[in-house]
């Protein structure tokens, strides 16, 4: 995903927010990871929005993708210049209405904004992990996050809420924890990558593995794989966006000159663009960071993990009430496997909603403010908590 | 709620599961899941009226009709409905097939198009007919089947399946209001209704 962050055009936000710390998994205790391996401690970062009601049933968990945090929404101080990454849809009377709900945002493992992750001190050297930190899957995320609720002493989630490889964590929460998950909001995601896919993380990896710097992973103490980093921040990027978002954004425009440089410095607006996002990002990440959440990614099949190969199978352990949102230009995460997913759901009597938003600028299209998604989300969430009301 | 849906409504037993197929805006849906407490889920290809069905608080998908019926187990619902849809259906005969299977019980409404006004056009004037239920030129119509209520009617026990209950109308598109015609309904009704369930109580799967 990329970095939409912007203001709220109406200026409401929920306002000052802060990152806490919660550690699970001491030694002896370690997690046990899909891969078999053992991983302990681990220190979740999370935030919280909202008010938590009396009975703890207004609990919607929010799941970030790649490159996002905790911070989901509002300012860590009063001139904090930017919100977290979703502002425009969580905050009081938005899509996600926290006068209503109790939010619960966290970094995912292997992350690098304060979870942790690659880039956090192994304690068997006291040096940052590197290569050495095992491979995590979405699956071992969940479980991170799962432990966290049960620290907050949360039992139900009115909702989980996520795009992208955030929605691929939804998934797996409806899938491996029924019993809490009362409703799956699941925007421009997948349950698992199509080859191409997998292809562009290959790139975005390759790019990182091949800068001088990478030093096998560790590069804590020198200079870091920010050309490579940057590279695969570009490469994501593009994958992004779509052909008509790219037209009327740049077209063929050149930047700051009226004719042909002839050399290879950015002619055009989009060169200038790419370059410009990466260099920003190689700031704020951590190329390990990438790797493993990209291959958390790429690993990640329902069908495969929960259904004996069978997305019908997996889907039958699931009970939550589902809302399926995808977007016309979105060539990462196409229509078509929203529909898949929908079908398989389908199969199983399972309460779906579907819908396909028209939007030009490709994947990042959950990201950016529409009012429509906003409107979905909201009444979709109103339905739910007064169905779950109703139950009691 | 428009005259004819109000009369589909009535039939709906209360705590059923019904499939709405071209559910619009959700608006018998929202009623049936209001007033009848029904397990209801729609089908709709427009997002605009998709994201209606969503702010009423119906389960809605959005996608065509005849592709996204098929998904659904047997007897997933006790009632199918697809009202004032058929004649725009390519391939009616299958599709009323498969609502059999994915449904104990269908029910399909339609305009009728041996109304006495639409034969007097066709008698007197010689030009295919337009009228408020069919307002459309024979260039741009999106009703492609041409349906009667005796077509109806016979086409039903041809299919093997049996008319449960029907009631034919006299209304126009969007009226709220209308009257049941019980005389000579295919020469003075503008709208046929019929209540069709299989015979017997395994679905039929199409044999084409």
């Amino acid at each position: 995903m990329s970095d939409y962050i912007e203001h709220d055009h109406n200026g409401i936000s929920v306002g000052l927010v802060e990152k806490k710390f919660y550690t699970l998994a001491v030694p002896p205790d370690e997690l046990v990871l899909a891969s078999g391996a053992r991983l302990g401690p681990i220190t979740v970062a999370y935030e919280t929005m909202g008010t938590l009601n009396g009975d703890k049933s207004n609990v919607i968990l929010v799941t970030h993708a790649l490159s996002g945090d905790s911070h989901v929404a509002g300012y860590y101080s009063a001139d904090d210049p930017k919100p977290g990454w979703w502002d425009t849809m969580v905050g009081p009377g938005k899509g996600i209405d926290t006068d209503r709900y109790f939010v619960i945002c966290s970094n995912v493992l292997g992350g690098c904004m304060g979870s942790t992750g690659p880039s956090s001190p192994n304690p068997a050297t006291g040096r940052p992990y590197g290569l050495d930190f095992p491979v995590v899957t979405i699956g071992d995320m969940v479980k991170v996050q799962k432990a966290l609720l049960d620290h907050l002493g949360i039992t139900k989630l009115l909702a989980v809420v996520g795009g992208s490889i955030g929605g691929m964590q939804v998934l797996e929460w409806a899938i491996s924890y029924p019993e809490i998950v009362a409703s799956a909001i699941l925007m421009a995601t997948t349950t698992r990558h199509s080859a191409l896919a997998i292809a562009f993380n290959e790139i975005g990896r390759q790019a990182i593995m091949s800068d001088p710097n990478f030093n096998k992973g560790d590069y804590y103490s020198g200079p870091k794989p920010d050309l490579g980093l940057a590279l695969a921040r570009m490469v994501g990027h593009v994958t992004y966006l779509s052909d008509e978002a790219m037209r009327s954004k740049f077209g063929r425009r050149l930047q700051d000159r009226d004719n042909l440089a002839f050399d290879f410095e950015a002619n055009f607006q989009v060169e200038s663009y790419l370059r410009y996002q990466g260099s920003k990002f190689v700031q704020r990440f951590d190329a390990n960071s990438f790797l493993y959440i990209t291959k958390a990614a790429d690993y990640f099949d329902v069908g495969l993990q929960h259904g004996q190969d069978s997305e019908v199978e997996a889907f039958a352990k699931a009970t939550a009430k589902i809302l399926v949102i995808s977007f016309t230009s979105d060539w990462l995460y196409p229509t078509y496997q929203s529909r898949d997913m929908v079908k398989a759901m389908k199969k199983n009597g399972l309460d779906v909603s579907f819908c396909e938003i028209e939007a030009k600028c490709g994947h990042d299209a959950f990201l950016l403010p529409n009012e429509r998604q906003s409107t979905l989300i909201n009444r979709f969430l109103n339905r739910v908590s007064e169905e779950e009301h109703d139950a009691l | 709620m428009r005259y004819d849906l109000q009369i589909i409504a009535s039939w709906i037993e209360p705590g059923s599961r019904v499939l709405d197929l071209g559910c619009g805006e959700g608006e018998l849906l929202s009623f049936l899941k209001r007033e009848k407490r029904v397990k209801g889920t729609g089908i709709e290809s427009s997002e605009a009226k998709v994201t209606k069905c969503i702010e009423k608080g119906v389960q809605v998908l959005q996608g065509d009709i005849t592709e996204e019926v098929h998904d659904y187990p047997d007897n997933s619902f006790d009632y199918v409905i697809l009202s004032q849809t058929l004649q725009q259906v390519l391939e009616p005969d299958i599709l009323i097939k498969e609502l059999l299977r994915v449904g104990k019980k269908i029910i399909v409404s339609f305009p009728n198009f041996s109304y006495w006004s639409i034969r007097l056009q066709i008698l007197f004037f010689g030009y295919a007919p337009k009228n408020r239920q069919l307002p459309y030129e024979w260039y741009n119509t999106p009703n492609i089947r041409i349906i009667t209520i005796k077509d109806f009617r016979r086409f039903v026990k041809e299919t093997g399946c049996v008319v449960i209950k029907e009631v034919d109308i006299n209304t126009h598109n969007d009226d709220l209001q209308g009257n049941i015609i019980s005389f000579l309904p295919n020469l003075r009704a503008t709208y046929g209704i019929f209540l069709v369930s299989r015979i017997n109580s395994t679905p039929s799967h199409p044999s084409l």
